[in-house]
């Protein structure tokens, strides 16, 4: 009896040696071992099945502060506010309070260049794709001295000033909520979406 | 008599002189004594007079609140301009950034934000828009990663007296500590027209990016921690967008609103800065993840190295995964090996590489290229400006090396000649 039990864990032992061999013994030996390497979401997957269904954290966001935060401007025109701005204003307010750093032309800096010159470096006219930006920008983070101090009005009629030195509006053009988006910049056409993708071709 | 007297005078003398003197080193060793004892300051070694006093004789300082640095290892960024700063790749040890040394980029500086004021919104194309602080923040189950946060335009060259930092040091690594973002948005319900999402920072500048959705909902973490304390003001203070991988400017500091959305916003610094020339006359936007790179450490400008055995070091990394080689030239590119890995290596992380190099003291000139796990191989600087007919710009990961001379000197090598 003692004898067959330990014939039994003899060849238990040896069944599951062979089984535990068996899969490794088919890793063929030019490929690298598999080293098991800490990742930040191991065992992520377990712990967020105890997590309930909702959390509930914070306080609800009504539409009147939203309304107050939400200042971003998109290529369609939504965000804008409804307004006019016209080139002759706008040259009033630049050189007050934009010329200091980008030049009474746009180009002279010392700041970046918003006109295009002789120099091919970037600027609104070459290099901008979408005259939105003009507005959510400069109403968002300029003049540097005093962001965010802009009127609506003051960033309509810069916007409509610095296309109109880029030769892109007429001087009697009016830039509203619905002119801004239809106006069409000279670089779009060469903006692509990211190719790269890794592996081995460099792009 | 008079003899003796004298004699008997002379000894009187000598001992009251002897008693003098005993009184005298006595009053002194107590004074020393009382003063060692109720003196709480550490004896300095005093350098300038050339005493040097040994620390296994006295005691040391005491026990401190906020501990320091030695006062004869100082580390310093290089301010490169005063809205930027680089780490000194070639100081760190490891391949954690210490807090105080990592990079910065800011627009308008490092806005000082007192937490109980701050506050951050979610809304756009979430069924329920919502305001949260930093202690609701912190009640989220909480996640914590080490990857490193690159700037895309991190990449100088030009002169041969440059360090790694100087070269590519707009480069760090941090455990950040937060809530993933997709668990706050589990929270919220995303509806499904939504595709992107606009992150704003509460700076001057209102710093704002947009990201693709998909994308971020992986990986990217609402962080409040870094290095285990809160994140240091110049990243971020007291939260910031980490998105591993992705390029910086991304990964939005003080961040003060997330808006869900269904396009992108182009803001300026995804449409006129943050974008490259390519080829073709094509500009590439939304060139949102860092690809492999690499750089050698040591030797490396401004070390003198000695002929014989040294440990090549440096760091590499990939936005997209795990670092799965090194490959290091010590002939100038001629043959290739591959240098020790230090693990764990982790995903989308500074590595740290050695390699062992028995240096004969003949000029040459050493090179390092990291391969990812998608098979990306760091290309040269020739490779990528015949990718891209470009000479420069963001994203620009090449090849770099360094000289070494006969003297021991080790200079930046001719980008354009590797």
């Amino acid at each position: 009896m003692i004898n067959n039990r330990a014939v039994y864990i003899v060849l238990g032992c040896a069944v599951a040696l062979l089984i535990r061999c068996n899969p490794a013994d088919k890793i063929p030996s030019d490929e690298p071992v598999q080293r098991h390497e800490a990742d930040w979401s191991d065992g992520l997957a377990t712990y967020e099945a105890t997590w309930p269904e909702k959390f509930g954290i914070g306080r609800p966001a009504d539409k009147s502060f939203i309304a107050k935060w939400d200042i971003d401007v998109r290529p369609d025109g939504k965000g804008l506010p409804k307004g006019e701005g016209n080139v002759k204003d706008g040259a009033v307010v630049y050189q007050n309070k934009c010329a200091s750093c980008h030049g009474v032309n746009g180009y002279e800096g010392p700041e970046d260049k918003l006109v295009t010159d002789s120099t091919g470096r970037n600027t609104i006219g070459n290099y901008w794709p979408y005259a939105t930006t003009i507005f959510d920008y400069v109403r968002r983070a300029m003049p540097f001295n005093a962001p965010g101090s802009l009127t609506d009005q003051e960033v309509y009629d810069i916007t409509a000033y610095l296309l109109y030195l880029n030769g892109i509006i007429q001087e009697e053009y009016i830039i509203t909520e619905k002119t801004l988006p239809a106006v069409e910049m000279p670089a779009k056409k060469r903006y692509i979406l990211d190719d790269r993708r890794g592996g081995p071709e460099i792009r | 008599m008079s003899a003796e007297r004298e004699h008997f005078r002379q000894i009187r003398n000598l001992v009251r002189w002897l008693m003098a003197a005993v009184v005298f080193f006595l009053i002194l060793a107590v004074g020393f004594a009382v003063y060692q004892h109720t003196s709480n300051q550490v004896i300095e070694p005093d350098f300038d007079s050339k005493i040097v006093v040994d620390p296994s004789k006295v005691q040391g300082a005491p026990s401190s609140e906020v501990g320091y640095r030695s006062k004869f290892d100082s580390p310093k960024r290089i301010a490169t301009y005063e809205t930027a700063s680089r780490t000194p790749l070639e100081d760190l040890q490891g391949t954690i950034t210490p807090s105080d040394l990592h990079f910065e980029r800011h627009h308008a500086g490092i806005p000082e934000i007192d937490p109980s004021q701050h506050e951050l919104l979610i809304h756009g194309l979430v069924e329920k828009p919502i305001r949260l602080k930093l202690s609701d923040l912190k009640k989220y189950p909480s996640v914590s990663r080490i990857c490193f946060i690159e700037c895309s335009g991190n990449f100088r060259y030009g002169k041969r007296e440059m360090t790694p930092g100087e070269v590519c040091g707009l480069t760090s690594q941090s455990e950040w500590t937060g809530v993933l973002l997709s668990t706050v948005l589990r929270d919220l319900g995303v509806k499904p027209e939504a595709k992107w999402l606009l992150a704003e920072g509460a700076d001057g500048a209102l710093m704002a990016r947009s990201v693709p959705l998909q994308e971020a909902l992986t990986e990217a973490i609402i962080a409040y921690g870094q290095n285990g304390e809160a994140i240091r003001p110049q990243q971020g203070y007291p939260m910031r967008l980490v998105i591993p991988g992705f390029e910086g400017n991304t990964q939005i500091k003080w961040l003060r609103r997330i808006e869900v959305t269904d396009e992108p916003v182009m803001t300026r610094e995804e449409t006129s800065k943050y974008t490259e020339k390519v080829k073709d006359g094509n500009i590439r936007m939304f060139s949102l993840v860092m690809d492999a790179r690499s750089i050698i450490t040591y030797p490396a400008y401004p070390k003198k190295i000695e002929k014989g055995w040294q440990e090549l070091r440096g760091i590499a990394w990939s936005g997209r995964g795990k670092v799965t080689k090194v490959l290091v030239s010590v002939n100038n590119g001629k043959t290739w090996q591959e240098a020790h890995l230090q693990g764990p290596v982790l995903e989308k992380a500074h590595t740290a590489f050695k390699f062992m190099w028995n240096w004969d003291g003949k000029p040459t000139r050493v090179l390092s290229k990291a391969i990812d796990e998608t098979g990306y191989e760091q290309p040269t600087y020739n490779q990528l400006v015949e990718a891209r007919e470009s000479k420069g710009g963001y994203h620009f990961n090449p090849v770099v090396g360094w000289d070494v001379e006969k003297s021991g000197e080790v200079y930046l090598a001719d980008i354009k000649d590797i």
